[in-house]
């Protein structure tokens, strides 16, 4: 069996260099896997972002005279078909390398198989930190601003509130529970004096939310950190605001600013809540002046956070794999390695040292215009400044 | 917590036990007339939802116009479900038992990606309704004037239908269908129209629950597996085919809920503990006690013998000749797969998915087919292994090759303590308590973080060296996989298969002759959860991780689509089912954006054209044929 598996690796061989001689002329192929039809309201606007991105490229001649070939794969929201798909993906359509990835679970699978593999991957969308961090590997990097960093950036607003009691309602599942960890640890360590008094954790999908509110509005707290979304928050908010949770009270609220979640909540959206998101409607930079521009032209709708993200995921890989010049795993993780690209949100740096972006969020107040949930006074945070320490990092991180 | 907070807490569960007793009421009542296990149900009580977003949007602003939303919402709906049981359900009555499941799950496929075309991927939560926007003060606190509203709705509904059922002549004959619906045919009651009355009559009422949500919640399209999760819980918790006992289920469900959030993060003898991830679980943990206490649930009485309309099952036959040949045949061609990987290097990755597949629906195949015990939780011996595997490499040190041996033992002692309470049961009672299980397994699997990785799972779990490559772990599935089901098949034509026959078909005749029905029906029960366990095992080293999704209901409800697609009577149905939903799943999947209509439609083709499954109704064109 050991020699016929040998022919067979010398004949793949031989049929693989018989493959790139016209090179030149071949495209690069991208595999994309995502939960499409699982996770529509995030990733049909991603989809169209990375089509637009994809087209800019190519009409600008591609790189090194390649032009990009996206091939999209629909994971069906379970690793186990994720990881056949990665396989199908590498095996049959000899993609050079991978992306995507929404759900933490499915992103971690992918991050291990990239490693197993020795695939290069850019996870897209995951936002568990256990990707760069705890099960970090060398063939992977993260482009989506983490947990944890979304969390740190709350922080330091939330202290200044100066609100001693405080309640946390999350769902219940690895970003929920790692949200709220994060932020209850910083919160501690900027007001030592702070008292977290309750804690609800409804099942993803599946919020009682009248129970839930009433629970929180018991518990007496000064305010309250929120990680719901979708349609949990919808719930959530209309029954906190008929039964007058948020009065009086301070609302610290994460990725509730993004289109996808605050669009649905229309004229309910609450007043003041602290938020991370994406207000597209008030960024006035070159860059993503000129990104909005080109979608709506495209598509005749406004972008959601899910556009820029699918978005820069293909300028990301139009930098790396121009500064790599080539689609060898190892010198496409060598080129990502504190690779500079250009984002809607500006310039993104991929860090060395843990492969997490520093792609960052918007941070501002939600309001009510015109009958639509907004945010206001919001500003940009730079994914940089809320990453722990290099030391920190290489603790948790193992060794390539 | 004060009386006051408790005391608002129980008008929560109100509010929330009329909410769940108008999505399950109709289950309880299209099951106890046609027997059907209808998966649509969630499906409908999704559209409800949506159809009266759109409705109320545009005649929402008054009181009335409001009302008539919603009852027109309902009405619409049960007018798919008369098309639904029209143009699918009335052809394939005669199929075996639960093979109409396969087709109400098809309807879930093609309503989900319908829903998706239609409305959007957007929530849509709708406006408030005119009239009780606002909230009163009840003991202090603000309470949601809908809510207090909605109390009454669930009485008023169980009200309405018991003046249906006990003084209409449409209410008699659905309740003497119930008890006895060939009775019924004898005494001239046009059955057909019966049961598209009821089925109608179902999905008015699972749609009227969804519409009355829409100032409540967003219509989204996670909804429809939600609903039909919590409907067969509070159904059968309460006695399929009881209308109280679904009101009195729903009490109970929602009341524990509320008060679980009520108590929220609270310390027992000194170690922290969350009741309100407790709701995750806490339904299934219910019905477990109540059906291992009352076997029938609160209020159902035991399910009088169902005289099948489809014909009397043959017994199972070792293969002829020609079979024989042919199973030799696909073997050989099995063998030799890998030298083609070269040109399709794919095929040996799909081959490990159907391998893995084919043991797991075979192991189901055993105990549901032969066995009679219909499990609606075989994911859980599944995750058994897979997740035994795993631990054992992870937590305990062990190599590969030995976890791959543990993890079966794993499951089968699972299925050794699960099976002593569910072997006990019969009919849809058991397949919830297989269900309750199951659900069990995976919130521990989703729940203790430090030990199986919570909802992240295990990952680096990939085979040892000399296996890690594609053609080499492919031998392993495939000895695993014809060792499995030849056992299986071996076990089935000895004298013990026999004996599991037998008790499935006449368990008090067996009994006569002297066979200890539920010792046969245990060790069964145990011997399917250790060869679906040897699934779990390959499958998390082939997959290199393995977390809660692999093992939650959906991969109990594939266990079943597989079997009851190949054909639950004959042996090789589980094989042919399993092979073909997975080749096609990922085949349709890649091929078509909305892939969950595309495979809906493709299973609604099976379905209509080999009512007997794929292998049985092939076969009996053979045997035909020879005839």
């Amino acid at each position: 069996m050991k020699r016929l598996s040998t022919t067979l690796a010398a004949a793949l061989v031989a049929m693989a260099a018989a493959g790139t001689a016209p090179a030149q002329q071949k495209p690069i192929r991208i595999g994309e896997i995502n939960s499409y039809k699982a996770q529509p309201a995030f990733l049909d606007p991603y989809k169209k972002g990375m089509d637009l991105a994809l087209e800019e490229v190519n009409a600008a001649g591609g790189i090194g005279g390649r032009k990009i070939e996206l091939v999209i794969r629909d994971d069906g929201g379970n690793p186990g078909d994720a990881v056949r798909v990665a396989e199908e993906l590498v095996s049959r359509e000899r993609v050079d390398l991978l992306a995507g990835g929404f759900l933490s679970h499915i992103g971690l699978a992918l991050t291990d198989f990239a490693k197993q593999k020795k695939t290069f991957f850019l996870a897209t969308e995951p936002l568990t930190d256990k990707i760069v961090w705890q099960n970090g590997n060398k063939y992977t990097f993260r482009l989506r601003a983490s947990t944890y960093m979304q969390a740190a950036m709350l922080v330091p607003e939330a202290a200044k509130m100066k609100k001693k009691r405080w309640a946390v309602v999350y769902p219940n599942y690895e970003y929920g529970q790692s949200a709220v960890a994060t932020f209850k640890e910083q919160l501690k360590k900027a007001q030592p004096d702070v008292e977290f008094v309750g804690e609800q954790a409804p099942p993803l999908g599946r919020i009682d939310a009248g129970a839930v509110v009433q629970a929180l509005a018991d518990a007496k707290p000064d305010a309250i950190f929120n990680v719901l979304f979708g349609a949990d928050l919808a719930r959530f908010v209309r029954e906190g605001n008929t039964r007058g949770l948020f009065k009086g009270r301070e609302v610290v609220s994460l990725l509730t600013g993004e289109p996808e979640y605050i669009d649905p909540l229309k004229d309910e959206t609450p007043e003041g809540w602290l938020v991370t998101g994406y207000p597209w409607y008030g960024i006035d930079t070159p860059e993503h002046k000129a990104f909005f521009i080109a979608y709506h032209r495209k598509y005749n709708d406004y972008p959601r956070l899910g556009s820029v993200v699918g978005y820069a995921t293909v300028k990301a890989l139009a930098a790396g794999l121009k500064r790599a010049n080539s689609t060898d795993t190892e010198k496409l993780i060598a080129a990502f390695r504190g690779l500079n690209f250009e984002s809607p949100f500006g310039k993104v740096v991929f860090r060395a040292q843990d492969h997490q972006s520093t792609m960052g969020a918007y941070v501002g107040r939600t309001t009510v215009r015109g009958g639509k949930g907004e945010m206001k006074d919001y500003k940009y945070y730079d994914g940089a400044k809320f990453l722990p320490s290099d030391a920190e990092v290489k603790k948790m991180r193992p060794a390539d | 917590m004060s009386p006051d907070a408790i005391a608002v807490q129980f008008l929560n569960g109100l509010a929330g036990a009329s909410t769940l007793f108008l999505i399950a009421v109709g289950l309880s009542l299209i099951f106890g007339v046609t027997r059907i296990v209808n998966f649509a149900h969630g499906s409908f009580y999704m559209l409800g939802i949506y159809v009266a977003y759109s409705l109320v949007a545009r005649f929402g602003g008054t009181v009335l116009g409001f009302w008539a939303s919603l009852l027109v919402a309902a009405l619409a709906v049960a007018v798919i479900g008369v098309v639904v049981e029209l143009l699918l359900l009335r052809r394939i009555y005669h199929a075996p038992e639960l093979f109409q499941l396969l087709a109400t799950f098809a309807v879930v496929l093609i309503v989900r990606d319908a829903t998706l075309a239609l409305w959007g991927p957007e929530d849509l939560l709708g406006p408030r309704a005119p009239g009780l926007k606002g909230s009163v003060e009840i003991l202090g606190r603000q309470f949601p004037q809908y809510d207090l509203a909605l109390i009454f709705v669930g009485p008023a509904v169980l009200g309405l239908l018991w003046l249906v059922l006990t003084r209409t002549r449409f209410g008699i004959l659905i309740r003497a269908a119930t008890q006895d619906r060939e009775m019924v045919g004898a005494l001239g009651v046009n059955q057909a129209w019966l049961f598209t009355a009821v089925f109608a009559l179902g999905a008015f009422l699972a749609a009227f629950g969804g519409a009355l949500q829409a100032p409540r919640e967003p219509a989204n399209l996670g909804l429809d597996l939600v609903a039909i999760g919590e409907a067969f819980v509070v159904v059968v918790v309460g006695g399929m085919g009881s209308i109280p006992g679904a009101f009195l289920a729903a009490f109970i469900i929602a009341e524990i809920k509320a008060m679980c959030f009520a108590i929220g993060q609270t310390t027992i003898a000194g170690v922290s503990f969350s009741f309100s991830k407790l709701t995750l679980v806490v339904e299934f943990l219910v019905m477990a006690a109540v059906l291992i206490w009352r076997p029938w649930g609160l209020l159902g009485r035991p399910a009088a013998a169902t005289r099948n309309p489809a014909e009397i099952e043959a017994p199972i036959s070792p293969a002829d000749a020609r079979t024989r040949r042919f199973g030799f045949a696909v073997l050989a061609l099995l063998i030799v797969l890998p030298a083609f990987a070269q040109a399709f290097p794919y095929t040996l990755v799909l081959s490990i998915d159907i391998l893995i597949a084919v043991l797991f629906a075979a192991s189901l195949h055993f105990i549901m087919g032969p066995g009679g015990m219909h499990s609606f939780g075989h994911a859980a011996y599944f995750g058994l292994g897979a997740y035994g595997a795993g631990l054992l490499v992870k937590q305990a040190g062990w190599s590969m090759e030995t976890a791959l041996v543990g993890a079966p033992l794993i499951a089968a002692a699972g299925a050794l303590v699960f099976g002593w309470f569910c072997v006990r049961l019969s009919g849809v009672y058991l397949a919830m308590l297989t269900l309750a299980f199951a659900q069990i397994v995976w919130s521990v699997a989703f729940q203790w973080d430090d030990f199986t990785g919570g909802s992240n799972g295990i990952v680096g779990v990939w085979p040892a060296p000399w296996l890690s490559e594609k053609w080499a772990y492919y031998y392993l599935t495939l000895a695993c996989a014809v060792a499995g089901v030849l056992l299986l098949w071996r076990v089935l034509l000895a004298p013990f298969g026999y004996a599991m026959r037998a008790g499935r078909d006449s368990p008090l005749r067996a009994d006569a002759i002297g066979i200890d029905v539920f010792r046969v029906q245990w060790k069964a029960f145990m011997l399917a959860g250790l060869v679906c366990g040897v699934a779990g095992g390959l499958f998390a080293f082939s997959k290199g991780s393995i977390s809660p999704e692999a093992i939650g209901v959906g991969r109990s409800i594939d266990g079943l689509i597989m079997v009851l697609l190949g054909g639950v009577q004959t042996l090789a149905g589980p094989v042919v089912g399993a092979g073909l939903f997975t080749w096609l799943s990922d085949l349709i999947a890649r091929e078509f954006a909305y892939w969950r209509a595309a495979l809906g439609l493709t299973i609604l083709v099976l379905v209509l054209a080999f009512p007997l499954g794929v292998a049985g109704s092939v076969k009996r064109l053979f045997a035909r044929e020879a005839a």
